[in-house]
């Protein structure tokens, strides 16, 4: 399915951070993304299951959780976090600043893929020599 | 015990220096007045923090001595021919002055996380210029509060009640009592709802059915409103929320100039709004006696960046015409603000400033970090109290973590395990003391209130440690040459 990808700061994300950032509950917090209830209805999915959000510049694979603040038909918010940074574009069309809002994706039920953690996603994505 | 008052919140912008603290055998026992973010971090720091130095050997990062660890770091920079050092919102302004003339020597560029959140509101107001003043007045005698793109619930918890609509000004009274009859009636119409979903009536009637601005912004108190293109927890305690279609901002403020300047608008809907919506929220706006438009990196973030800002700065210009209006940014870190301006004072640039030609350049969308390391163009960086690998877009990663990364920070986090020599430090505002700039560009003093652990030095010393052997580098190739 076809969406805007919102990104922004929770007050979750925010508590998570200061637990640490390799705690089970700075993923918990950042490793989500909310939906609005009836687009998941839409794509068969539940709380709590995988999907994977797809961009131009890359995929990740997080939990769908129902949104508080819906509806919002077809925009999706994930807050930020290492996981959702995978798929932002680094254009910054002269300004110094990578566009984070308002990015459009496309999400879809990932039922057989895991949700990485954090050692896990740095390993598979990046190579340190 | 000890109880120490006056402290000064090191999390976000606003900066709140009325928090009082229990100290118990060198520990934070409990913290008062502080909110959900700023308690977690006062209690919680300790619990998950690096205390040695570590140098990546044979693809491991293992334990190294202090004076190693200054050795290899400088010897990366003074090898690097276009290092980059970054980060620098969450410490104190005397490491940040260091920093800059670290940035110098090693002839490297220098930019804060500013450039990746509020660079093109600065960028903007070197443009057009803005009309501010500081917390305190808009705490008196703002009776119109907008927050826009701005989600201060969530990110600045204490702003609301510290600064604006639930503080009690000496000119402008609070307006908590109104939100908890609108909390309730909201609650109240939701259970109404839920209530006809599941009972058999087909078409339950929806809460956005209302239509034209609530009663209550048209009285003389104090009120606020939220525009956003989600309905956020903030949204849900202002007057009025106002939803905007993603990345139409700029519609919405171009309207609203239009309609302030009694022009007329050709069409029903901007971005999903109602003209009629837009004319009395323009009404609002003339009518107010002391307006503050807070916008947060909703507004930076989306399509069109600093031409947003641009407009919103515009679009306050022409209000005060009519009456007193003002805009001001809600910076994220605790000091990013200081960041930008200790820059300003020792460069003359706010951010992106490159040294490699021996005297400062800026030129954000070239000397600005992410483009650079999305060109690949830098060999070495140096990162302060930041969390690049956690935020910046995946290219930009990739070529950071390529080459050497050095990271001075108290805590773990996903840069750290990527680096090749990490600075366990201490924490600014609770272990340190030092200098912070608030979103108004108010100084405040941070103060230490526990002892650090051994080895952890501040961000500060560790800085002049590898600039002063930077600087031995330097003399001993200069006397082999
Ligand atoms: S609002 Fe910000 S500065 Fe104030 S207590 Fe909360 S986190 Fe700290």
């Amino acid at each position: 399915m076809k969406v805007t990808l919102l990104t922004g700061r929770t007050l979750r994300q925010g508590q998570g951070k200061e637990y640490g950032k390799l705690s089970e509950r700075y993923l918990k917090s950042v490793a989500v993304c909310e939906m609005d209830p009836d687009d998941m209805k839409r794509l068969g999915i539940r709380e709590n299951e995988n999907v994977k959000i797809a961009t131009n510049y890359g995929s990740v694979v997080v939990k769908a959780v129902k949104s508080l603040r819906a509806p919002h038909p077809s925009a999706v918010f994930v807050p930020y976090g290492p996981w959702i940074s995978l798929v932002m574009s680094s254009k910054t069309h002269g300004t110094g600043m990578p566009s984070l809002k308002g990015v459009t994706a496309e999400v879809n039920p990932a039922p057989t893929e895991p949700v990485l953690s954090l050692p896990e996603l740095l390993k598979r994505h990046f190579k340190k020599e | 015990m000890p109880i120490i008052s006056n402290v000064t919140c090191p999390v976000c912008g606003s900066l709140c220096d009325d928090i009082e603290i229990l100290v118990e055998n060198n520990k934070v026992v409990k913290v008062k007045n502080a909110c959900g973010l700023g308690e977690s971090k006062f209690l919680n720091y300790n619990g998950h923090r690096l205390r040695k130095p570590l140098i990546r050997k044979n693809g491991e990062l293992v334990e190294a001595s202090i004076k190693e660890a200054i050795r290899r770091s400088a010897e990366i920079l003074a090898d690097a021919a276009y290092p980059i050092l970054y980060g620098w919102s969450n410490t104190s302004c005397e490491a940040i002055r260091v920093g800059l003339e670290l940035a110098e020597e090693i002839g490297g560029v220098i930019d804060n996380t500013s450039t990746v959140c509020h660079g093109p509101s600065v960028l903007s107001i070197q443009d057009v210029g803005y009309s501010t003043c500081t917390l305190g007045q808009i705490r008196h005698r703002a009776d119109l509060v907008i927050y826009w793109g701005s989600n201060p619930w969530s990110a600045h918890p204490r702003h609301i009640e510290r600064y604006t609509a639930f503080t009690q000004g000496r000119f402008q009274a609070s307006i908590w009592y109104r939100y908890l009859a609108h909390l309730s009636a909201y609650r109240a119409r939701r259970r109404l709802l839920r209530a006809l979903k599941l009972s058999s009536v087909r078409e339950a009637p929806t809460i956005e059915a209302e239509a034209g601005l609530p009663p209550t912004l048209f009285r003389k108190e104090r009120k606020m409103i939220v525009v956003d293109v989600r309905r956020t927890r903030t949204a849900d305690i202002a007057d009025y929320f106002l939803q905007v279609e993603p990345n139409k901002d700029y519609e919405v403020l171009e309207a609203l100039r239009a309609l302030i300047r009694d022009e007329e608008i050709d069409m029903d809907t901007v971005a999903g709004v109602p003209v009629e919506t837009l004319e009395e929220l323009a009404d609002v706006m003339i009518g107010c006696k002391f307006g503050v438009l807070f916008f947060g990196v909703g507004l930076t973030m989306s399509m069109g960046k600093l031409r947003n800002i641009d407009t919103a700065i515009c679009m306050v210009r022409d209000l005060n015409r009519y009456t007193k209006f003002i805009i001001m940014p809600m910076r994220g870190h605790f000091n990013v603000t200081g960041s930008n301006v200790v820059s300003t004072w020792q460069t003359g640039y706010p951010y992106a400033v490159d040294f490699s030609h021996g005297y400062p350049r800026y030129n954000p969308g070239e000397t600005s970090v992410v483009d650079i390391l999305a060109r690949g163009e830098s060999d070495a960086s140096l990162i302060v109290a930041s969390d690049p690998v956690a935020h910046f877009p995946k290219a930009a990663v990739e070529n950071l973590v390529r080459n050497p990364v050095i990271v001075i920070d108290p805590e773990p986090t996903p840069t750290t395990l990527m680096a090749d020599v990490v600075f366990p430090s201490s924490f600014v505002g609770i272990e340190t003391e030092g200098t912070a700039y608030r979103m108004d560009h108010v100084p405040l003093p941070l103060k230490k209130i526990v002892e650090p652990p051994s080895g952890c030095l501040s961000d500060m010393e560790i800085l002049q440690r590898i600039l002063a052997e930077v600087r031995k580098i330097k003399r001993e190739t200069a006397e082999v040459a």
